[in-house]
């Protein structure tokens, strides 16, 4: 593995490979010291040209917990802001000597452009509406601790689907892993096309509940809502919102979970969050452990592959 | 003859196949045995005594020798396990993937910590795991007891209880199973 750029690339056995390595990951992270020098000497970057917390933390702590070197990039105190190109960008930060370039980019592709220009290994850590592959990782890593294992189990993926790049990722990686995946949302908040997503579409979610193991809950995207796709938020928290009072449609051990940031009473009420069945913060705890995992197979390999 | 896959070491991925068998399943039971009663011996008991296998190959073998100190002092001494593959100072030189998790589940602080191994070589493996003890306290002692102890250190490590001495060539390999100890080559497929 050169690059982590999006699950179709990494396959089932790629999953199942991070999966089985984040369980030596989970034990570090558990430790009284939670370090170790496996990638001594070596430079992790992230370069986000969105916001995030979740994921640029977790990166971050990941790289610190296997003894790698950090740095960060941050778009509005840069030379971005006096116009410097993504590639001009791209160079200089490897140009210092970095071995991985986690980025994030409000356009689709970006990471494997800047796969293409540069030597370093690249990780995406979400482009545009394309893919987030890392979130994926640590959603199948944290069902299989919750369940054993994917296979049968049958999610409902709520919400912003057509802004989504978690749906995207999350969806082909929950049916490579045996999952039979149900897709809800209003019909304006669908991709244009879904041919070729192996799923089940509904705009029905009392519907969908009563048949489901997990319900996985995406953030309402109003910064990516330019054009009028919902009457009102208020009429899509009535029909898709998870509220305490739509739990009891679900089977009494079905699971919640949500990639955060949540809009809580919006596509998730206050409470319903914070139910012992809602994985969300076990979702983060495996975060660290899983891009642990991930630097750790990009960065760990032998010069010139195998 | 008996053929076994052994991804981590050269010719990666390749096949290990036995030339001859230096030690059959009686041989083996009576090292475990005898490397037992050594460390009773060393130790004046097994008070404050903790086994650590190293994954994967001394795991087995520790499991072994802490049923055999339970035959001969009748007392059940803590068994852990330590996968050294994120303490390895080759990361980057070969492929190396952590192959099993970690399980220390007592402090080691002011114990007596016997690491097990099936086969000592370089002695990097060694010094690697004495790395990682470190993150599980501050053990008073740590001694290291290996099956076959086959030569080309590569730094200042000894074992304190061997099962055979071994001269071999730095390209054969050990193959340490249940049931005996073989030595061949690997050959690439």
């Amino acid at each position: 593995m050169k690059h982590l750029l999006s699950i179709s690339d990494l396959g089932a056995d790629g999953i199942e490979e991070v999966m089985r390595v984040t369980d030596s990951f989970v034990e570090v992270s558990e430790r009284a010291i939670p370090r170790v020098p496996a990638l001594r000497g070596k430079t992790v970057v992230s370069l986000f040209y969105e916001e995030s917390t979740r994921t640029r933390l977790s990166f971050e702590l990941a790289a610190k917990r296997l003894s790698a070197d950090t740095m960060n990039f941050t778009v509005s105190s840069s030379s971005v802001k006096k116009g410097e190109s993504l590639r001009d960008t791209c160079q200089t930060i490897e140009a210092m000597g970095i071995d991985a370039l986690v980025v994030r980019h409000s356009s689709a592709g970006v990471p494997w452009q800047a796969a293409a220009w540069l030597d370093c290994a690249v990780v995406n850590a979400g482009d545009g509406w394309h893919e987030h592959p890392t979130q994926a990782l640590l959603d199948c890593y944290t069902l299989r601790g919750a369940r054993g294992s994917l296979e049968g189990m049958r999610i409902a993926v709520v919400g912003d689907v057509k802004h989504s790049r978690v749906a995207r990722s999350n969806v082909l990686a929950f049916t490579m892993l045996g999952a039979e995946v149900t897709i809800v949302a209003p019909p304006t908040l669908l991709p244009p096309s879904l041919d070729g997503w192996p799923v089940e579409v509904s705009h029905d979610l009392d519907g969908v509940l009563a048949k489901t193991d997990v319900v996985y809950l995406l953030r309402m995207q109003a910064e990516r809502q330019s054009e009028a796709l919902l009457p009102s938020l208020r009429e899509y928290t009535a029909r898709y919102g998870l509220t305490s009072k739509r739990m009891r449609l679900m089977p009494d051990d079905a699971l919640v979970m949500h990639p955060g940031p949540m809009n809580r009473g919006v596509e998730i009420a206050a409470d319903v969050a914070d139910l012992p069945r809602s994985l969300i913060t076990r979702q983060v705890a495996n975060g660290v452990a899983v891009r642990m995992a991930v630097l750790f197979l990009l960065l760990g390999q032998v010069p010139g592959g195998a | 003859m008996a053929e076994r896959e052994r991804a981590a070491t050269p010719p990666y991925g390749g096949v290990f196949s036995a030339r001859s068998q230096v030690m059959d399943a009686e041989d083996l039971r009576r090292a475990v045995t005898r490397i037992a009663h050594e460390i009773v011996e060393r130790n004046h008991g097994l008070e404050g005594v903790v086994l650590i296998g190293l994954q994967t190959g001394g795991v087995p073998l520790a499991r072994r020798l802490a049923e055999a100190l339970s035959q001969i002092e009748g007392t059940q001494v803590p068994l852990g396990s330590i996968d050294v593959a994120l303490y390895r100072d080759d990361i980057g030189l070969r492929p190396v993937i952590p192959e099993a998790v970690t399980d220390i589940p007592f402090d080691l602080t002011g114990l007596t910590v016997v690491l097990v191994d099936d086969v000592l070589f370089t002695g990097r493996t060694v010094r690697a795991a004495l790395d990682a003890l470190n993150n599980y306290g501050r053990p008073r002692a740590v001694q290291l007891a290996v099956m076959v102890d086959r030569g080309h250190r590569e730094l200042p490590i000894r074992p304190d209880f061997v099962g055979k001495n071994l001269p071999t060539r730095h390209d054969e390999i050990v193959d340490v199973r249940e049931d005996g100890v073989d030595v061949g080559e690997k050959r690439a497929r």
